[in-house]
């Protein structure tokens, strides 16, 4: 029996219209499935319509032709936006746009609050949601005072308490420095792990596309690569002729081989080059 | 002649509850044709401190010196000594504004007063030098090219007021490899042309272990360490992870290589180096693992 897909799109175009008028295509026929407890990364250049595709998510645009459907949701269906929207959460990339209020767990209960919960109910949602992200520490302290790597795990804490079953994160990790991209980077793979969150996942460090279960590559608004983090970035020509990078022990395992040196194919992280070369 | 931070502390908000020290007591210079990389958590205090450089922001207390002369004195000169750090915010490409690209890089120009044959002069050399060719982008609008494009547009604009001194803060935040790669070649090729110094404020820490001559590490306000970028990465001793850091990718690989046992040199930067170096590694037989 075909798995009942979480989010997807089919033959779904998207047209922008720039100043003067003229047509853009951003998404050209898109069709792409996503299934439950799913974590896809989304690379592709500037411009190749990743965030144009993370907005169809959650129905912040709608198709100029063809169809997104969210759990079996159309939408384009007025009626079950809000439904939508609760289902699909969205995490952007700079964390200051997204928190509201002046203190951690207001901000986390925000978006409850809003849904008319019981306070039970909202107390609960905010400690799971900042226990998953690892911030319970700091429920009472002022957002400004937090690293970037924190103030964006409470944004995603803030998208959790509304219960979401996939969240969308478009480049989460631009704006931070290493050491906040990988706790950013830690928390989206524990909701993967322990929570089955489907979770699409826009980034343009390769290192953390590695991570996911499968990677979508876009360019000018198609979907040209879809696979897994293996099979993918083996491709080191094609993604580099693409403008993107692959990790670098695949990068420096293709180079090895056009020395002549004979390394399995799939090699992408460090510890796979180093047991290859090693045995 | 030198960019000269006398003991220089910062706060935001003084007085208020949400006061913030953002810098504690900073002394350093930067030189004329230095290449300075400035990394840390986000937080600890690299913005404000770039915002020192060129008075845009005014120390709380310390001084800020730059080629000899106090940026906050009271005088006719200090105007004309601000023009000689160029300023590169985040998000640059948000600052455009002008109908054409030609329009917007010559601005600043204009604004100091040129002539129309000297602005044009210092707009395609500007140009030029982000890779952008003026006879296929002058005349086109800067809202309809790539984010990378209109990037360098924006950098352009501050070139082309030929700065001495030429601060960046982040210029490759959101862009994607490729657009990175274009940015910091055309920063690197500016600063090998025109011997301008450059201070580069960036979480990208591949770029700065191969341009960046030296190395500050900002910490809570306070600058951790000063030194080479193979000294920050080679020295065991320095908690990397409590600044906010990383090694670059290549290094990190090049230490799991040599905990494995491969017997290589893990200073390498250049990929291909780093191949004919495993290569030649595991040609010394098989004892090298």
């Amino acid at each position: 029996m075909e798995r009942q897909a979480m989010l997807q799109l089919k033959n779904l175009c998207h047209t922008y219209r720039d100043e003067n008028g003229d047509e853009l295509l951003a998404l050209d026929m898109v069709n792409l499935a996503f299934f439950p407890g799913e974590f896809v990364a989304v690379i592709g250049r500037n411009g190749s319509g990743k965030s144009t595709l993370a907005k169809h998510l959650n129905a912040l645009l709608t198709p100029s032709s063809g169809q997104c459907t969210v759990a079996g949701m159309d939408t384009l269906d007025h009626t079950k936006i809000w439904e939508i929207r609760q289902r699909v959460g969205m995490v952007f990339q700079n964390p200051d746009n997204q928190i509201v209020a002046s203190i951690v767990e207001e901000d986390v209960a925000f978006g409850p609050e809003n849904l008319g919960l019981p306070s039970g109910e909202i107390v609960r949602r905010v400690d799971d949601a900042l226990r998953l992200v690892d911030m319970e520490d700091y429920r009472m302290h002022g957002p400004h005072l937090l690293s970037g790597g924190q103030k964006q795990r409470v944004a995603i804490a803030g998208v959790l308490a509304m219960e979401p079953t996939c969240l969308v994160l478009d480049e989460p990790t631009a704006m931070l420095d290493p050491v906040g991209r990988q706790e950013v980077l830690e928390a989206v793979c524990r909701l993967h792990r322990e929570e089955k969150i489907t979770l699409i996942y826009i980034t343009h460090f390769m290192e953390e596309a590695v991570q996911a279960d499968r990677v979508v590559v876009m360019d000018a608004g198609r979907v040209i690569m879809d696979g897994t983090p293996k099979i993918v970035f083996s491709e080191v020509e094609k993604i580099r002729a693409l403008g993107m990078d692959v990790p670098i022990a695949a990068d420096i395992a293709a180079l090895l081989r056009a020395k002549g040196i004979s390394l399995q194919q799939g090699i992408i992280t460090d510890e796979e080059l180093a047991a290859a070369l090693c045995p | 002649m030198s960019i000269v931070l006398d003991h220089v502390s910062y706060t935001y908000m003084p007085g208020t509850p949400y006061c913030r020290e953002a810098l504690r007591d900073i002394s350093l210079s930067v030189e004329p044709g230095e290449f300075i990389g400035i990394i840390g958590h986000t937080g600890s205090g690299k913005s404000t401190l770039v915002q020192h450089l060129n008075g845009l922001l005014r120390p709380l207390s310390g001084t800020v010196f730059v080629d000899g002369n106090d940026l906050h004195a009271k005088n006719a000169a200090t105007k004309q000594i601000r023009q000689r750090v160029g300023m590169v915010f985040q998000y640059p490409e948000h600052q455009l504004f002008e109908e054409t690209v030609f329009d917007d890089v010559a601005f600043g120009p204009r604004n100091l007063g040129l002539t129309a044959d000297e602005v044009n002069e210092r707009v395609e050399s500007a140009l030029e030098c982000v890779g952008l060719a003026p006879s296929q982008y002058a005349k086109r609008s800067p809202f309809r090219l790539s984010g990378g494009q209109m990037r360098r547009v924006a950098i352009a604009g501050v070139i082309a007021l030929r700065p001495e001194y030429l601060v960046l803060d982040e210029p490759s935040a959101g862009l994607d490899p490729r657009g990175r790669d274009e940015i910091f070649e055309q920063i690197l090729q500016l600063y090998q042309n025109t011997g301008m110094a450059v201070v580069l404020v960036t979480h990208n820490m591949e770029d700065v272990a191969r341009m960046a001559r030296r190395l500050l590490v900002m910490s809570r306000g306070q600058v951790e360490f000063d030194g080479r970028p193979s000294e920050l990465f080679h020295d065991e001793s320095i908690d990397l992870h409590n600044f906010g850091v990383s090694l670059p990718y290549v290094t990190a690989l090049l230490k799991t290589l040599r905990l494995s046992g491969l017997m290589i040199d893990d200073t390498l930067l250049d990929k291909n180096a780093v191949a004919d170096a495993i290569a030649e590694a595991l040609g010394r037989g098989a004892n090298s693992c």
